[in-house]
């Protein structure tokens, strides 16, 4: 809400701070008071940002985060103990893998993008959001899609397609959803008072396009009732667009939206200059131009014809260089604070969480070589892959974040204890690394022995064998797990103590700092 | 690849790639310039938030370079712009043909020491039977168990009872052509058998033909129907018929019931006969080859000295 402010205070920086710590609440009171003042005519518009879309997605975050990883661990002591729910159908494996990973990828990372880019857009624009109605809208569309999710899938309701499972009807509503995110987001750029639109908006508006593209037209389809569609596409065109969706809410939701999210808040929480505004250019239009074509490396040995694979392949490997530009930029711009790693454990996440997108980008292209996809294909060195990604870059750049966001929207500096973020960030680590480890000598192990022949020809192992193999690394897998959620809910203890600390206050909105007003 | 019919994708994304890829070559170029390293750009966000003028990382330029100068090559030896084949005229296909013929040429002596052999031999060759083993064991215990064993709907090959016949040519021709039985669904069908009421009936009658526990007023009453109808297949004393794959009745062997004990056995019944059975066992000859299903044939025929005594 714009209030009058009169401009005299903004010559005291003392009561210019005092104005800014108190709020809106400050502010409505000086509305009354200008009432009865205002033939002085000193007074001018106080812009503030919104906060209350920003503090309810980050909240959600953090709730839809525990129930998608718990739901995750759910899964994965399913295949450790495989009639652990009795053969009841939809507490199935294959009904709630799906609502596992759409509601780690949608519901919880898709709060913390629409968290964090509404408050980085806000806040690198000098601006108000383009529509408080349209924001909260997305809000509330956003939940219903997730909770939509959640009653379907364990149903059997599934398009079947790889994380655009949900049906038609649902469909529908997340692009509605979503063009009214990208309204918003580039409203507010367009209203910004910056010259320059700030790299972190580019990766987040890069993310926002192509993820509406994406949705679009992979989920397009024919309706057979409320509950069943058939994909528009056949055959291996089908797969095709299906992969090249895939593959691109990795780039594109999944990367290009969490390096947004790194851009804004590793030079904040670090409080360093961004290494390099040219790598940062250099790197953004070569995510943009490269990933688009990698999606076929995961039908390497299909029917897809021999050309795409080998696009996707060698897009795989010219990604590498762009991938990597941001790790570097982000890693760089902690130089000259080394030393606040010590310190200072949500720098921990941030720096962890690029180590693994490094690791993760690195690896992605190999695996994307077909002699080396020979092996790994199918095999849960896949999903040991996979998980470096989202348990050690998204989920740790997200959280590290919103270590940072959660108490500024409750009128405080920092979460209520310090400590135990550092204790989450151990919790994290050891899970990532369990996870990732046991997966990696399962994957490997289960690539081998699917191919091991012997000298008449025939094969070695039965598939069943190598299942056995697998079986003590399955159990790891899912102690890694139990540790990463273990983390989130020391977290979720932190965030309720924190809003519910004596000195919190629930911030609506927040007034635009004078010095970002008087540098626009 | 049926379903990509012209060449206008390939070409359509050829051109975009090259495009994209060169795009970034020039913008790495304009930004590649001398800079003030370490100075600051005068643009300031959120406060705090400012860039530096560093150059491009050396290493992370070659780095681009480098997949680049690895993709110019890969295109040009392999197919992957547009129609363009490839200097090396590769393709998914043809490696496939390739070492199939390569494997063939390896392991077809190995086999042929087998072909001449007759299957009971094979049966008994202590080599033969460890290469039918792993031959079993990735082509057949998807549907009938790693120890032979069978599973509801798919029969259990070391008991003793054959349903299209045990002898070494029959299990041979049963692997090698496949099979598809048929019985008929009579639920929708009154006057054959008399509907679902007629089924619980005739299952009675079904299970008095083994001996099992049952309720001989019911069983008598389906007693005609079975001559008029079901004996046609399964014969009048209901022992079936290994020519065409008819179960025999009489001998307490039940392939689609879910448990040995009467209910399900009497269950599993009332559905064939309401619903009909279409078991099939898919043909091996096309995927893979005479010489390897004579192996099978051996191991399957071997595998009833180990089975129950019949």
């Amino acid at each position: 809400m714009p209030a009058l402010r009169p401009a005299a205070t903004r010559l005291t920086p003392e009561l210019d701070q005092a104005w800014i710590a108190k709020g809106v609440r400050r502010s409505r009171v000086w509305l009354c008071e200008s009432n009865l003042t205002v033939r002085e005519g000193v007074y001018e518009m106080q812009e503030t940002y919104n906060y209350k879309v920003v503090r309810q997605f980050a909240v959600m975050a953090v709730v839809w985060g525990i129930l998608g990883m718990a739901m995750g661990v759910f899964i994965a002591a399913q295949l450790v103990w495989p009639d652990m729910t009795y053969g009841i159908e939809w507490m199935s494996y294959g009904r709630l893998r799906p609502l596992h990973t759409n509601s780690v990828i949608f519901a919880f990372g898709g709060c913390a993008l629409f968290a964090t880019s509404y408050y980085v857009v806000q806040r690198t624009c000098h601006t108000r959001i383009f529509s408080d109605r349209l924001a909260a809208f997305t809000f509330w569309g956003w939940q219903a899609v997730i909770v939509a999710a959640a009653i379907t899938l364990p149903q059997g309701i599934t398009q079947g397609k790889e994380y655009a499972e949900l049906e038609w009807p649902i469909d529908i509503l997340i692009a509605i959803v979503w063009i009214s995110y990208a309204i918003t987001f580039f409203g507010t750029l367009l209203k910004r008072k910056t010259p320059h639109i700030y790299v972190a908006n580019w990766f987040f508006g890069a993310f926002i396009l192509t993820v509406a593209m994406l949705h679009i037209v992979n989920s397009m389809a024919m309706p057979a009732g409320l509950f069943k569609s058939y994909s528009a596409y056949s055959g291996v065109q089908d797969a095709m667009i299906q992969w090249w969706y895939g593959h691109n809410a990795v780039g594109f939701f999944l990367t290009a939206g969490f390096l947004g999210m790194m851009y804004y808040f590793v030079p904040k929480q670090a409080n360093r200059p961004v290494y390099s505004y040219r790598l940062s250019v250099v790197h953004f239009w070569g995510l943009i131009f490269t990933y688009m074509w990698a999606g076929p490396h995961h039908l390497h040995y299909t029917a897809l014809p021999d050309w795409t694979q080998s696009l996707g392949m060698v897009f795989s490997l010219i990604l590498l260089a762009p991938s990597w530009g941001g790790m570097v930029n982000g890693i760089m711009t902690l130089s000259g604070a080394w030393d606040k790693l010590r310190t200072d454990p949500i720098l921990k996440f941030l720096v962890t969480s690029l180590s693994f997108y490094g690791m993760s980008t690195f690896e992605g292209p190999m695996m994307a070589i077909k002699t080396v996809n020979a092996l790994s294909h199918y095999t849960d060195w896949t999903i040991g892959h996979v998980h470096s990604g989202a348990l050690g870059w998204v989920a740790m750049v997200s959280i590290g974040s919103l270590y940072y966001l959660i108490p500024r929207m409750f009128g405080r500096e920092a979460m209520w204890s310090v400590r135990l973020i550092n204790v989450h960030f151990w919790l994290a680590t050891l899970g990532v690394v369990l996870y990732i480890a046991a997966m990696w000598v399962a994957g490997v192990s289960e690539g081998l022995m699917w191919r091991a022949t012997n000298p008449d020809g025939t094969l070695t192992y039965s598939f069943a064998e190598a299942v056995k193999a697998t079986y003590p690394f399955l159990f790891i897998r899912f102690l890694g797990g139990v540790l990463y959620v273990a983390g989130m809910l020391l977290m979720a203890y932190n965030v309720y103590r924190t809003a519910t600390a004596k000195d919190a206050r629930v911030y609506d909105d927040a007034p635009v700092p004078a010095a970002a007003l008087a540098h626009a | 690849m049926s379903d990509f019919v012209s060449d206008f994708w390939a070409w359509y994304v050829g051109l975009i790639v090259i495009a994209s890829v060169i795009g970034c070559l020039l913008l790495m170029k304009s930004q590649d310039v001398p800079t003030d390293e370490g100075k600051e750009l005068d643009h300031r966000w959120d406060e705090t938030l400012v860039e530096l003028d560093n150059p491009l990382p050396k290493w992370w330029k070659g780095l681009f370079y480098a997949t680049v100068v690895f993709a110019a090559g890969y295109f040009l030896l392999y197919p992957g712009v547009g129609s363009y084949a490839g200097l090396l005229k590769w393709t998914s296909v043809g490696q496939h043909t390739a070492e199939l013929k390569q494997a063939d040429e390896r392991f077809g002596p190995v086999l042929a020491k087998y072909a001449g052999m007759r299957i009971e031999e094979v049966a008994v060759n202590p080599e033969a039977r460890e290469m039918g083993k792993h031959l079993w064991l990735t082509y057949c215990t998807q549907c009938h168990g790693p120890d032979a064993g069978g599973n509801t709907g798919f029969p259990n090959l070391r008991d003793g009872d054959w349903i299209w016949g045990g002898s070494a040519e029959k299990i041979k021709e049963t692997i090698l052509g496949g099979r598809q039985a048929m019985m008929p669904a009579y639920g929708g069908q009154e006057a054959v058998i008399g509907g679902p009421k007629g089924a619980i009936e005739m299952s009675h009658y079904v299970m008095s033909l083994s001996g099992m526990k049952h309720d001989p007023a019911l069983a008598a009453k389906a007693a005609p129907k079975f001559i008029q109808v079901c004996s046609a297949c399964h014969g009048a004393e209901g022992k079936g018929n290994q020519a065409l794959g008819s179960a025999n009745l009489t001998d307490r062997y039940w392939l689609y019931a879910k448990g040995a004990d009467a209910k399900s056995v009497q269950e599993s019944i009332v559905e064939t006969l309401v619903k009909g059975r279409g078991g099939k066992m898919p043909a091996q000859a096309d995927q893979l080859g005479e010489a390897k299903v004579h192996l099978l044939a051996g191991y399957v025929y071997g595998l009833r000295s180990e089975g129950q005594p019949h």
